[in-house]
């Protein structure tokens, strides 16, 4: 920010003082909330008798990748010593349907409760939107049972499944609080056109919603890959996603234990989210920002 | 071409009742203007014409066809609508063609109405462009046409030049009313400005409350309003509508009294005969801004009453300054030509053409005839 810019203010020594203190305090904020960080990624890079000797903060003298290696594709997990990867790719597996459905699903929702209004649509959207704040914990034994019914039981599509239906409150709510914004003007012009209920979601009203399948898209692919309970609850051994396998893969080291190896299989289970953070991340705030005006 | 017919049309938003029993006939290659103030329905008459709102009761005719079950895109009609409603993501191509593609035309037939659109409305050069990189004039132009390339029997617009800026709104009145010359075809028009109403329309419909309070051509609403809110609604600035009392003094008058003293407006002889029958009771009397004007400027052979009342402000507004002055409780306006103008705080000597006053029941709102 310029000093061009903004609300005129006195220039004297005492708020010069303040504004360094104000900076020297957001500072170690930001040193605080870095540290675990920093820590892994050292550690990481450590071999396993540096770590023993060092200190914990002080930086590799010999860095190398080999516990980032043995994570990837041969650390164990339970009894099976390949490493992260079959987990990784389960994960992918599991969150690509899972995103796309529900965000799918949520968007028409949202376009169906706000441009095709029915009798008792606030209803229904309460009703949604409540299905936001059930505590997890609840449905597990209920939604256990409702897998073992439809034979998906431990497999990854009733992982999908869960996280579609747990998800639809959170896309459902993004989008109708971006449609909402949207003049119905748009939709009513569309109708005169002869476009149908589809016809005008695809064409006119998606394309619009682009901020939102943004936002909507990062938010569930952080969720999804990020949950433990459902992980664990609901997959069995080999179908386990990659947040259970670091878990196992923590715990199930024998005699000596790796840090270096956990730190590094820690950050390849968190890289995707980083990812998609930096590489949309932009779109996100924009996204939130845009909802928060229009919500 | 077509004509449009609405029956007994009533439109209820669970107990609120929005349309209360319409009848409108609209022929064929008309005007036809829908004016009121916000609130009254008229955009709600307009939605239930196009199918985007469904009846409570009554029906709706286009041309030989009742439309009550017709879908908005069979019913052959078109619609610009106040915000335009282009969609955001298209170019102005696509806006003007999206109906004709959804309806399966060929490229060739798109091509010629593209053509023919463009070069009628000049938006030729911008049809690559999206809707955010146009001025509220060029969408307005895009709105247009993407209703005129439908070809439609009936044109429908929902306060088109509402979000515009007055000068770009002056030409676009014009635009529209050649349009309609050229093309010739049904236009029912929803504003909440009398002035585009009085310009544009065959016939206007003035609607309050749900309900038709007038409908007939522009010089008939503008002088023989039927009731009192037509009277004030259409006209700027509005009819100055005041309540006397009908005295007999040799002939009949309106006695206006306040606290300047009594005004008595003698009632012309076309009316003497309904005001006689108020005698002793009160009235309301109209009086046009443009018919209040300084003494011996009105035309020779004008039924003009004179009288006097001190000026409380002076507006000029260019052509015309309006003398603004209290009158039985209101802030009167009398229009003269700025070099017959004074300054605030003097007396000033008011003429009336009294041939063009109106009466008022006050009982029924209706005007005396």
């Amino acid at each position: 920010m310029s000093e061009a810019q903004g609300i005129v203010r006195p220039k004297t020594a005492a708020s010069t003082a303040l504004r360094w203190l104000l900076f020297a305090i957001l500072g170690l904020f930001a040193l605080y909330y870095l540290m675990p960080l920093i820590v892994m990624v050292m550690t990481a890079l450590k071999p396993l008798d540096e770590i023993r000797t060092g200190s914990l903060i002080s930086p590799p003298r010999n860095p190398t990748l080999e516990p980032t290696v043995r994570a990837w594709n041969s650390a164990c997990v339970g009894v099976r010593c390949s490493g992260l990867k079959p987990y990784m790719l389960n994960s992918i597996l599991m969150v690509v349907p899972a995103v796309l459905i529900s965000t799918m699903l949520g968007a028409i929702n949202g376009y169906a409760l706000t441009k095709w209004r029915f009798r008792g649509a606030d209803l229904i959207f309460g009703l949604m939107l409540f299905g936001a704040f059930i505590p997890f914990q609840v449905v597990l034994l209920p939604m256990a049972r409702t897998l073992g019914a439809l034979g998906l039981a431990g497999s990854l599509w009733g992982l999908v499944l869960v996280h579609t239906v747990y998800g639809l409150a959170f896309t459902t709510l993004f989008f109708r609080n971006f449609f909402v914004g949207v003049s119905d003007g748009i939709v009513q012009a569309a109708k005169v056109d002869g476009a149908g209920f589809f016809g005008i979601f695809f064409r006119v009203v998606a394309p619009m919603a682009l901020p939102a399948f943004v936002v909507t898209v990062i938010w569930q692919f952080t969720q999804i890959w990020n949950d433990f309970l459902f992980g664990i609850a609901f997959s069995a051994g080999d179908n386990n996603p990659a947040t259970v396998a670091l878990n196992n893969l923590v715990a199930s080291s024998t005699g000596v234990k790796e840090y270096n190896v956990d730190m590094a299989a820690a950050i390849i289970a968190a890289v995707p989210t980083l990812l998609v953070y930096v590489f949309a991340g932009k779109y996100f705030i924009r996204g939130l920002a845009a909802g928060a005006l229009k919500g | 071409m077509a004509n449009v017919r609405l029956e007994n049309v009533w439109k209820r938003f669970g107990a609120n009742e929005v349309i209360r029993g319409i009848d409108l006939e609209i022929d064929a290659g008309e005007f036809v203007v829908m004016v009121g103030p916000s609130g009254c329905g008229k955009s709600t008459v307009l939605n239930l014409i196009a199918g985007l709102e469904t009846l409570s009761d009554g029906d709706i005719h286009i041309g030989a066809r009742k439309v009550n079950d017709v879908a908005p895109k069979d019913r052959d009609i078109a619609m610009v609508f106040q915000s335009y409603a282009l969609y955001p993501t298209k170019t102005v191509r696509e806006n003007i063609l999206f109906g004709m593609i959804t309806r399966g035309a060929s490229r060739a037939e798109q091509d010629v109405a593209l053509a023919s659109v463009t070069e009628l409305l000049h938006i030729d050069m911008l049809l690559d462009r999206k809707p955010g990189q146009l001025s509220g004039g060029q969408r307005q132009r895009v709105a247009m046409g993407r209703a005129l390339v439908r070809n439609p029997d009936v044109f429908l617009f929902d306060e088109p030049l509402s979000n515009l800026d007055a000068k770009l709104r002056l030409e676009m009145r014009t635009e529209i009313k050649k349009l309609h010359h050229r093309l010739g075809k049904t236009v029912i028009y929803v504003t909440h400005d009398q002035i585009e109403a009085m310009t544009l329309a065959s016939r206007i419909a003035v609607l309050e409350g749900g309900e038709i309070r007038q409908f007939a051509a522009p010089e008939v609403i503008y002088e023989e309003p039927e009731d009192l809110f037509v009277a004030g609604f259409m006209g700027s600035p509005s009819m100055n509508i005041v309540k006397g009392r009908v005295v007999r003094n040799g002939r009949l008058e309106l006695e206006v009294t306040d606290a300047e003293g009594a005004v008595r407006f003698p009632i012309p002889d076309p009316l003497a005969g309904p005001a006689g029958r108020h005698l002793g009771g009160e009235l309301f009397i109209g009086l046009r801004p443009e018919t209040i004007t300084r003494q011996g400027t009105q035309r020779p052979g004008t039924n003009v009453f004179a009288f006097e009342r001190a000026i409380d402000v002076v507006e000029p507004t260019g052509p015309d300054t309006m003398l603004v002055f209290s009158l039985g409780g209101i802030e009167a306006i009398g229009r003269v030509h700025p070099e017959d103008k004074a300054p605030a705080d003097t007396l000033f000597p008011f003429e009336v053409n009294m041939d063009r006053a109106k009466l008022f029941d006050p009982a029924s709102g209706k005007r005396l005839r």
